[in-house]
């Protein structure tokens, strides 16, 4: 299972819990396992979030596989000017 | 490397030279069209009356007289916009939120800075629209203001938002507050660091808001046809997400909207939200006219974004051989009138530089009755990291370990886990910090009243979605049609790209940058996203037109797929089949497209990722006149990680005017408000930035770490190079001076108030 880690404000959505291990594939699943365990982050999950899979960035896009021994953190989105 | 200037290749390629810019003779000769040079035949002229105070309920707008006004054609208010629903987006490069938006373009309830746009005119002269914005009743309740960002913190300010409530706080607040959003990122034990620290530093800083300052202002045409569809001509960072901004608040589908970006005098982020676009749109719609508006050099002052103004304390410690072991921050950004400072980006990246177990970061997003900010270069990070990288060179000095050194040892690499979580990959610092510390400049010697700055600095890079094509024209030359606007070298860049990709001559490409009618959704130019997102999105263009012609070649050779290959510009048959037959050319196919199966082309549609956060190390000296307080720039050079610099002049330029905008912001850029909450110096004769005879010309030092995830091993550059530069200049202050400046501008008045000081206090600070 993947360790993933929530960074900022989001784990004060799941009741201050930061990592999770979860069964996931995509982030899509990820997404969808996290926000059936906390449905409150759902939401902010959708809204658009960066997800750094194994050290790498990955914004808006859903379909970016995660290995089972990966690590994913979850953070705000990054811009730019 | 081919000469400067040159279309020649050194024989391998256009990547990595310095080709001439398809736009250039455009622009010399005047020819090419920026945002007010459009014009269309019984055009309108739309002008904007903006709020005299900086907070006010808007009890009454009466327009009666102002639409009697013979030549006025239409007038509109915030009755002209349906209300929008909170909704966050990641529109522009921050996040925003539609029921700020709609109320940021034209004022609803309240108007929450002095120049927010109250109603707007279109008539069939500049004069008779002036005119009309004079005859317009607006009853105003004028309420209490904030400008500063502690004092919108404080219990008792006055509210801009009844309905702001802080996230980010256990448990919710039940008042509404001028603070918008608190933000942490923990890595480590703070505390635990500190106690292993033999030295530890702590200070408090203060940065002034500053203006993108673009040369061009903000201008707009916009023509609505009397069946709802609408053409819209503006200088923007990017035209599909002005599409999507207008469609949305004028309530129009996206398709029937076509947005045409012109030419642009600078943006820096300043250009990727929306002000008059939607304005021309609904008077454009009211009057059944095109509508030509454009803001004057007060305007984009008052009413468009600056970058936050903003308080940070910073504490670090290190242990007595130089390792850092703790470092701390609370950032306080101020936001302007609407949530959304780009105080997050600045958490991230205050201790991004270095490889530390230890950090804590907290963020405070503030609303005050400013201009909401927008993004600038790098938003947010110049300002942590200023008070991060003086905090460095104090430590460095207390350690008496030279400032490169003390980077080097700390520096982030291949590994290090960030601060915000997760491991970076390849990175650059250290040859940055190498490089500079190669220069001659390094090395020469200084005299009194003279100092020497060193600071480094990061920014993430993004991608995004991307679309670009290929057109293989009749004659075998190229057309590139790019979707994000040039605003860096962009064309230039691409077109290096594309000749190698298909292997024909630079002069043989054309680049133009479509419209949103013509190519699919694609971001804007921000982020330091265009060249690396375009270069990849034409990769992919490239790779489809070799497919095609090599299906071609089979065809007609009647070969398979393994005995052809696209080589040089031509396809070749392999094998026995290579003496068969003689390679044909792209223009060979271009020939015969029409009876080989119609048209060639590729279309490169991408969501770009892998963006390489890029690293930089400025070094500079100034002298300072003890007898006035100027500081003059003596020397200044920009060593950065590139990654791969597709053109290097470009890449070059992008790293010197990054440094000019950090000097300005350091040394003399800044709002001033009076006491009645308005902005006094909203000119460039008031507002002081650099000019071309302020500064040296500025050596750049490319360096190129790969990026892994990029085909030609890019990184974005546009941004990292305004994140140093202040920093920098402090700790040359503080060599020049001896005394540490910890609020900008290190403007003469505040210098020679220090130098005073210092002297009164016999020679202390």
């Amino acid at each position: 299972m993947a360790r993933v880690v929530l960074i900022g404000n989001l784990a004060q959505l799941t009741g201050g819990v930061a990592e999770f291990n979860v069964s996931a594939t995509s982030i899509k699943q990820l997404f969808d396992r996290l926000t059936e365990l906390h449905p409150e982050l759902g939401p902010h999950l959708q809204e658009g979030v960066a997800v750094a899979i194994d050290g790498q960035i990955y914004q808006e896009t859903l379909l970016e596989p995660i290995a089972p021994d990966s690590e994913v953190f979850i953070l705000p989105q990054i811009a730019g000017g | 490397m081919a000469e400067n200037g040159t279309n020649g290749t050194n024989g391998q390629g256009y990547v990595g030279t310095r080709t001439i810019r398809p736009d250039g003779v455009d622009k010399v000769t005047g020819r090419a069209r920026f945002g007010a040079d459009f014009n269309l035949p019984g055009q309108l002229i739309g002008k904007v009356l903006r709020s005299p105070h900086p907070h006010a309920r808007i009890v009454s707008i009466d327009t009666s007289k102002a639409e009697a006004l013979p030549g006025v054609k239409a007038v509109i208010t915030r009755d002209d916009f349906a209300d929008q629903s909170s909704e966050f987006i990641p529109a522009g490069e921050m996040m925003m939120n539609y029921k700020d938006v709609v109320r940021n373009v034209m004022a609803r309830e309240k108007a929450l800075y002095e120049g927010h746009a109250v109603a707007a005119v279109a008539a069939t002269s500049a004069l008779v629209a002036r005119r009309a914005l004079k005859l317009i009743d607006v009853k105003y309740e004028v309420l209490p203001h904030v400008i500063d960002v502690v004092e919108a913190m404080k219990p008792g300010a006055p509210l801009l938002h009844d309905d702001l409530f802080t996230a980010g706080v256990e448990p919710k607040p039940d008042k509404p507050s001028n603070i918008a959003k608190r933000i942490e990122i923990t890595l480590g034990d703070i505390e635990a660091g500190f106690k292993k620290a033999d030295v530890i530093i702590e200070r408090e800083f203060k940065t002034a808001p500053v203006h993108q300052g673009y040369i061009e202002p903000h201008a707009a045409l916009a023509s609505v046809s009397e069946d709802g569809s609408a053409e819209l001509w503006c200088c923007t960072q990017g035209h599909f997400i002005v599409r999507a901004h207008c469609a949305r608040l004028l309530g129009m589908d996206i398709a029937k909207l076509r947005v045409t970006a012109s030419e642009i005098g600078g943006g820096f982020g300043g250009k990727t939200v929306v002000y008059l676009e939607p304005l021309a749109l609904a008077l454009s719609r009211k009057a059944k006219r095109a509508v030509k508006m454009a803001m004057s050099r007060e305007e984009v002052f008052k009413a468009s974004g600056p970058t936050s103004g903003a308080t940070v304390k910073v504490k670090m410690g290190a242990t007595k051989d130089g390792k850092f072991v703790a470092g701390f921050a609370e950032l306080k950004y101020q936001a302007g009138a609407f949530q959304g400072s780009p105080v997050q980006p600045g958490v991230f990246c205050a201790y991004a530089p270095y490889d530390m177990e230890n950090v804590k970061v907290i963020g405070y997003d503030v609303v005050s009755n400013r201009p909401k900010v927008a993004a600038y270069r790098a938003p947010g990070a110049p300002i942590s990291e200023f008070a991060v990288e003086s905090v460095v060179d104090e430590i460095a000095k207390k350690l008496g370990i030279d400032g490169i050194q003390l980077r080097m040892m700390n520096a982030a690499r291949e590994g290090t886990k960030a601060a915000y979580g997760p491991k970076f990959g390849p990175l650059g610092l250290e040859e940055t910090l190498n490089s500079i510390k190669k220069t001659e400049h390094w090395n020469t010697p200084l005299r009194k009243w003279q100092g020497r700055g060193v600071a480094s600095g990061f920014w993430f890079n993004i991608g995004g979605e991307t679309c670009a094509s290929l057109t293989i024209n009749e004659d075998g030359t190229v057309s590139l049609m790019a979707g994000t606007p040039d605003i860096g070298g962009l064309r230039a860049a691409l077109t290096n790209v594309v000749a190698d990709e298909l292997g024909i001559p630079y002069d043989k490409v054309r680049p133009i940058i479509g419209d949103t009618g013509s190519l699919g959704f694609t971001f804007l130019t921000g982020g330091s996203r265009s060249a690396f997102s375009g270069s990849m999105a034409i990769v992919e263009a490239a790779k489809q037109i070799k497919t095609e012609l090599c299906a071609r070649a089979c065809k007609l050779w009647e070969l398979k797929p393994d005995q052809v290959e696209f080589s040089k510009g031509s396809v070749k048959a392999l094998g026995a089949a290579a003496e068969k037959f003689k390679p044909m050319s792209i223009a060979d196919f271009a020939k015969i497209a029409g009876k080989t199966g119609g048209p060639i082309g590729g279309y490169g549609r991408i969501n770009a990722q892998g963006a390489g956060p890029s690293l930089g190390t400025h070094l500079v000296d100034l002298e300072v006149d003890p007898e006035t307080g100027r500081v003059t720039i003596l020397r200044y050079t920009v060593a950065q990680d590139a990654g791969k610099a597709l053109h290097p002049a470009y890449v070059e330029g992008q790293f010197q005017g990054g440094a000019v905008q950090g000097i300005g912001w350091a040394l003399n850029e800044e709002y001033i408000y009076g006491e009645d909450g308005k902005l006094q110096n909203a000119g460039f004769l008031d507002y002081r930035m650099p000019v071309a005879s302020d500064v040296p010309m500025i050596d750049a030092i490319l360096v190129e770490v790969a990026n892994p995830k990029h085909p030609y091993g890019v990184r974005g550059v546009g941004e990292t190079p305004i994140v140093p530069p202040l920093g920098a200049i402090a700790n040359a202050m503080e060599q020049a001076t001896g005394i540490r400046f910890t609020e900008l501008p290190m403007s003469p008045p505040k210098v020679l108030k220090a130098l005073k000081e210092k002297a009164a206090n016999g020679g202390k600070n």
